[in-house]
């Protein structure tokens, strides 16, 4: 059978694809780094991720381009690189960002030529986008780690850029329409690492059709350095990652929610 | 399902066995020495296998014996533990200069106390001149010799030891004990006609192998009173009623066949020490354990007559006697093979001669007993193909997760096809097992001489830019003027001359050892107990094996591979290089000056070459040569210049990053070694096969290796194993192991061996071991041969180095074996720290 594949020539803008990912979706998994994001989110690890316009960014003494524009084709070649360690652990690609839902017609086309292939698909996203694009994936794709920061609007607004509407209501059509998926809470301090924050997170997701999992995703500096080689200033730096023990007080909180529950992805 | 897989608690026992074992510096003994001395004195002038069995009798006869507190299996070559004793049949010579200095050296430092050194001196006296490493060096063709005093290669593991590097049939032993191996030389002595050509070595043979039999019998019941004497003067009765069970362990095995699982441990026990009073010879390897044991586990088991518990226990029991045996080396030795390692090696899962996956109870409990007691010892290997149970990988990955290093994984699914392609029938290709680090074998039948020497790729690529010279002498090929050469073409080929010509006088050094050690030192007891010793009347040493191989490891593919990339690419493709400007900065170092004992070395090079053309040189003139090797006297132009080289280098794509056309490159330049060598034959009657790994002597002979064109600076490690060159891989664990299954795996059959370093956080949850595991199956899906870890982060290794005392018995993964953190030397401490962590993302 002829496949058509005219779809693989499709283009976007990505930044990064990272090999032997074993934290975001099952098994052993490529990662596929988008250009540009809605949000703005402060403790952001890949600022370079959120303007969808080409930068440079200067990385130990070295200046880098960020983002190239590929084809659908072009960013297979890197991901069947690994395609056995695939098969053998269950494993695939994973879209992430930036926020793929930014290019949803190349974001479309990537998970369904993954999907054509046999690997396992998941997106990492907020979901903050109109419903008929994030509808253009749902087809191919097989988990959504999908991002719920806040449930106040104005707070999420203040450390995000955006409100938080749009994607609690995109949340419960997800929810319904798609295969898996899995509610992510990147933990903040000063932002929403209470109990109250976190409980309120974890009960909205308790009340979504088909959702088993929360993941807590700790806070952590690592992406602190790229603020300054983007010539921008971070503006968390005055906090410290939680410890172990706090984190474990969260998680408790969070699994009085029924829900499956685990620190990390 | 046939086996269990929930381990058993351990015995308090154990931890003891540990702590005691670890109390002091390992001491150097001279009772073996003193006793071998006199036999030799009592026996000149007769056949030299009888002369053998003569001093193994009389060593077995008299060396002190003891039993450590609290041991249930009994057999020790030392009266202190961890200690060693020395075997001046082979080579002495060494010792005694480092006599003052053993104590305190970095790599496996040893205690001698004074009197040992007097003794040792006085023995010493009758050995000049009788020694296999004396023997050998007069057999080599002087332009070989000069070649390993050059470092091209070094063959120096069996120039100065016995050979060991054996899997004998530690399972007939179990069964007939050594009153059937007699039974079956006196059976073959008894056929033999007097009139027989061979009748007069055939028959000397054999009555040394009675001999060895009958002085092991002995020995067993010197154990057997020794125990009885101590259970009647014990006051604890439980101690008491163990030391009587032992006396009738050692008055049955190993002279009859074992007729319970713990017979056969103290069985196991008595082959797998006494080969190690017989010859220094290490790689002595237990192999298929699981095995060849688990028949009379089963039976005691469906009799209820033991329970997992002991049985877990015994099993612990020798894993803490295999790091009692120890063995001293040269202080250049010592860092090639840090660690105290004696590579026992002991492997579990698999197939059977018929492909059936035979992994049981005792594979997992071997897993379980590196976890009771996480010493280097034994190297722990696991076989792994797709019948292998998942339960298995599990298990063998939890072990690994711990950070020992342990196990190492292999690959049925080359190791099999890589064998039948060596002459081996399918069955005995199945049933194979590793010796030492990661060399493949068909047990108790095969001579292997495994680990016959390093062979540095490096270097002889140095003897292209220099036209052959090396330090004023033309040690290579003249393969002419490398600024002259006019192709890529040309330069390798003149690469592939180098090499042609430098593996036939590694050969040569290798067939010289040989030879020797067929002449001076056969060794009766272990060829009593491989196929076909008994039936040729011939020791393994003289060929009387089934399979003879010889096995000598090539290394530093990736940084040849990537400079010979850099090579053509900069030179002969986008010409922004020329060859005299790259001579000239590998010269120099790229101006990065060298150390101090580097340019002592430089600085008497160059004046031996000037006054080889007839100069007179002046103490000024040596002082400013010195100054200015030193300095690497390079102008602030050159200096620049070179600079721009190594960036120019650093942007050439490199091997370890799932390049294919890069990838493949270094496949062919590995067939540089492992092709020619195959074509030559050793005087045993079998072919070299090539393995490609260092050991860790990736180290020491980097620091005698200059300034390579992949931007390795002069003196530092070259790349570990088949692994890229380290820091030089950066896309990933997945990456670099497509990278490495592009290599030729099955030609290189005296084993490859790939080093990965993972942080703990990727093996977290049983999600991140079956993620591990994957991994694994994936590069043996890819066809790799072998695969091993370090699961420890950098921090803590960083923390150990710093404090070493916190860290007495942190155990990790130095090359094919494992070894106390704490006891390398620092600059192979440095590398590994060095090597590339994958922390997954």
């Amino acid at each position: 059978m002829e496949e058509n594949r005219e779809y693989w020539k499709t283009q976007g803008r990505i930044f990064d694809i990272q090999r032997y990912s074993i934290h975001d979706g099952p098994g052993i998994r490529t990662i596929v780094f988008l250009k540009g994001c809605y949000l703005r989110c402060r403790w952001c690890c890949n600022p370079e991720s959120q303007e969808f316009k080409v930068q440079t960014m200067t990385v130990g003494g070295k200046t880098k381009i960020m983002g190239r524009d590929v084809t659908v084709e072009e960013v297979m070649e890197e991901v069947d690189k690994d395609e056995l360690y695939y098969r053998r652990s269950g494993g695939g690609m994973t879209l992430s960002g930036g926020e793929c839902l930014f290019q949803p017609d190349f974001s479309a086309a990537l998970l369904r030529a993954a999907k054509e292939r046999g690997y396992h698909t998941a997106i990492e996203s907020t979901g903050c986008a109109p419903y008929e694009e994030i509808q253009k994936l749902l087809p191919y794709l097989d988990l959504y780690l999908m991002d719920i920061k806040h449930m106040n609007s104005d707070k999420h607004k203040q450390f995000t850029g955006q409100p938080n509407d749009r994607i609690l209501e995109n949340a419960r059509r997800i929810a319904k329409d798609a295969k898996e998926l899995i509610i992510r809470v990147p933990v903040i301090p000063t932002f929403n690492n209470t109990k109250e924050e976190i409980r309120a997170i974890a009960e909205f997701a308790a009340s979504l059709p088909n959702v088993k999992q929360l993941h807590l995703l700790p806070y952590h500096r690592l992406g602190q350095d790229k603020y300054a080689g983007l010539g921008r200033t971070y503006t968390l730096s005055a906090i410290e990652p939680m410890t172990d023990a706090y984190m474990q007080g969260l998680l408790d909180t969070a699994l009085q929610s029924g829900l499956h529950c685990q620190i990390g992805g | 399902m046939n086996y269990y897989t929930e381990p058993v608690a351990k015995s308090p026992r154990i931890p003891k066995l540990i702590d005691d074992l670890y109390r002091e510096l390992p001491e150097i003994e001279a009772d073996r020495a003193v006793l071998i001395t006199e036999s030799y004195k009592e026996t000149e002038g007769m056949p030299v296998i009888t002369r053998r069995a003569k001093a193994f009798e009389k060593i077995l006869d008299n060396i002190p014996i003891v039993i450590r507190p609290g041991e249930l299996l009994l057999g020790s070559t030392t009266k202190k533990p961890r200690g060693c004793q020395v075997f001046p049949e082979f080579s002495f010579e060494w010792l005694e200069p480092e006599f003052d200095t053993i104590a305190t050296r970095t790599a496996d430092p040893f205690y001698i106390a004074d009197d040992t050194k007097k003794t040792l001196h006085e023995v010493y006296k009758y050995w000049k001149g009788k020694t296999t490493s004396e023997l050998a060096a007069s057999y080599m063709a002087p332009e070989a010799k000069k070649a390993q005093e050059h470092n091209m290669f070094t063959a120096g593991n069996y120039f100065y030891n016995g050979v060991g590097h054996v899997t004998v049939k530690y399972w007939e032993v179990l069964e007939i004990g050594y009153s059937g191996i007699r039974k079956k030389a006196e059976d073959e002595l008894a056929s033999c006609n007097p009139g027989d050509a061979d009748y007069a070595k055939k028959s000397h043979f054999l009555n040394a192998v009675i001999t060895s039999c009958n002085a092991v019998i002995r020995y067993a019941n010197r154990y057997a009173d020794l125990a009885q004497n101590e259970a009647e003067k014990c006051g604890d009765p439980t101690r008491k009623a163990e030391l009587l069970q032992m006396v009738k362990n050692c008055r049955r095995v190993p002279e009859f066949g074992a007729t319970s699982f713990y017979e056969a441990c103290q069985s196991f026990w008595f082959v797998q020490m006494l080969l190690q009073v017989e010859s220094s010879g290490h790689s002595i390897s237990p192999g298929r354990f699981d095995q060849y044991m688990y028949p009379y586990y089963k039976k005691d088991l469906d009799e209820g007559k033991i329970t997992r518990e002991f049985a877990q226990e015994l099993i612990d029991n020798i894993w803490v006697k295999l790091n009692d045996l120890n063995k001293v080396r040269d202080a250049a030795s010592a860092e090639g093979f840090a660690g105290y390692g004696l590579f026992q090696n002991l492997i579990v899962g698999g197939q059977d001669g018929e492909g059936r996956d035979v992994t049981n109870d005792l594979s997992f409990m071997c897993l379980e007993a590196s976890m009771q007691v996480p010493l280097p010892q034994p190297s722990l290997s696991i076989r792994v193909w797709n019948g292998t149970p998942t339960d298995l990988m599990l298990k063998a990955a939890e072990l690994t997760r711990t950070g020992i290093g342990l196990p190492a994984y292999y690959n049925d699914e080359v190791i099999i096809p890589a064998l039948v392609n060596r002459g081996l029938t399918l069955k005995e290709a199945r049933e194979y097992n590793i010796i030492g680090c990661v060399e493949p074998q068909t047990p108790g039948k095969t001579e292997g001489w495994h680990d016959a020497a390093f062979f540095n790729m490096c270097r002889v690529l140095e003897l292209v830019f220099s036209n052959g010279m090396d330090k004023g002498e033309q040690i290579g090929l003249k393969t002419g003027d490398v600024t002259q050469m006019k192709t890529f073409e040309e330069f390798y080929d003149a690469y592939k001359a180098q090499m042609e010509y430098m593996i036939s006088l590694l050969v040569n050094v290798d067939n010289a050892i040989d030879v020797a050690h067929a002449e001076r030192c056969p060794l009766p007891f272990e060829s009593c107990m491989l196929d076909d010793c008994i039936k040729h009347g011939k020791s393994t040493q003289e060929g009387g094996a089934v399979y003879n191989f010889t096995g000598p490891q090539g290394f530093g593919i990736a940084n040849v591979a990537d400079s010979l990339s850099a090579v053509r690419k900069l030179v002969f493709e986008d010409k922004t290089v020329t060859m005299a400007e790259l001579k000239e900065a590998l010269d120099n170092n790229f101006g990065r000056g060298i150390p101090v004992d580097r340019a002592e070395e430089v600085t008497k090079n160059v004046v031996k070459t000037m006054m080889g053309m007839g100069k007179t040189v002046s103490e000024e003139q040596v002082a400013q040569i010195f100054v200015t090797a030193l300095s690497g006297s390079v102008s602030e132009a050159q200096k620049k210049r070179y600079d721009e080289i190594l960036a120019l280098i650093e942007e050439v794509p490199k091997y370890g990053n799932d390049i294919e056309e890069v990838d493949l490159f270094a496949r062919d330049v590995a067939y540089t070694y492992t092709k020619p060598l195959e074509k030559y034959k050793n005087p045993r009657g079998g072919i070299f096969q090539a393995g490609l790994y260092p050991v860790s002597a990736n180290v020491p002979l980097g620091k005698q290796t200059g300034a390579t064109p992949d931007g390795r600076l002069a003196n530092t490690p070259v790349a570990d194993g088949v692994g890229p060159m380290s820091g030089r891989d950066v896309n990933g664990p997945t990456a670099t192991a497509n990278s490495v299954a592009r290599l030729d795996h099955f030609i290189a059959s005296n084993g490859t061996l790939f080093n990965q370093k993972f942080h703990p956080s990727a093996l977290k949850g049983r999600q991140g071991l079956l993620n591990f595991t994957s991994l694994i199956r994936t590069f043996f899906d890819k066809k790799g041969m072998h695969m091993q870890f370090n699961v420890v982060s950098r921090e803590t290794l960083l923390d150990a180095q710093q404090h070493p005392e916190k860290y007495k018995t942190l155990v990790v993964r130095v090359a094919g074996y494992s070894a106390l953190f704490t006891t390398l030397s620092r600059a192979l401490q440095d590398d590994i720290i060095n090597r590339t962590e994958q922390n997954g993302l």
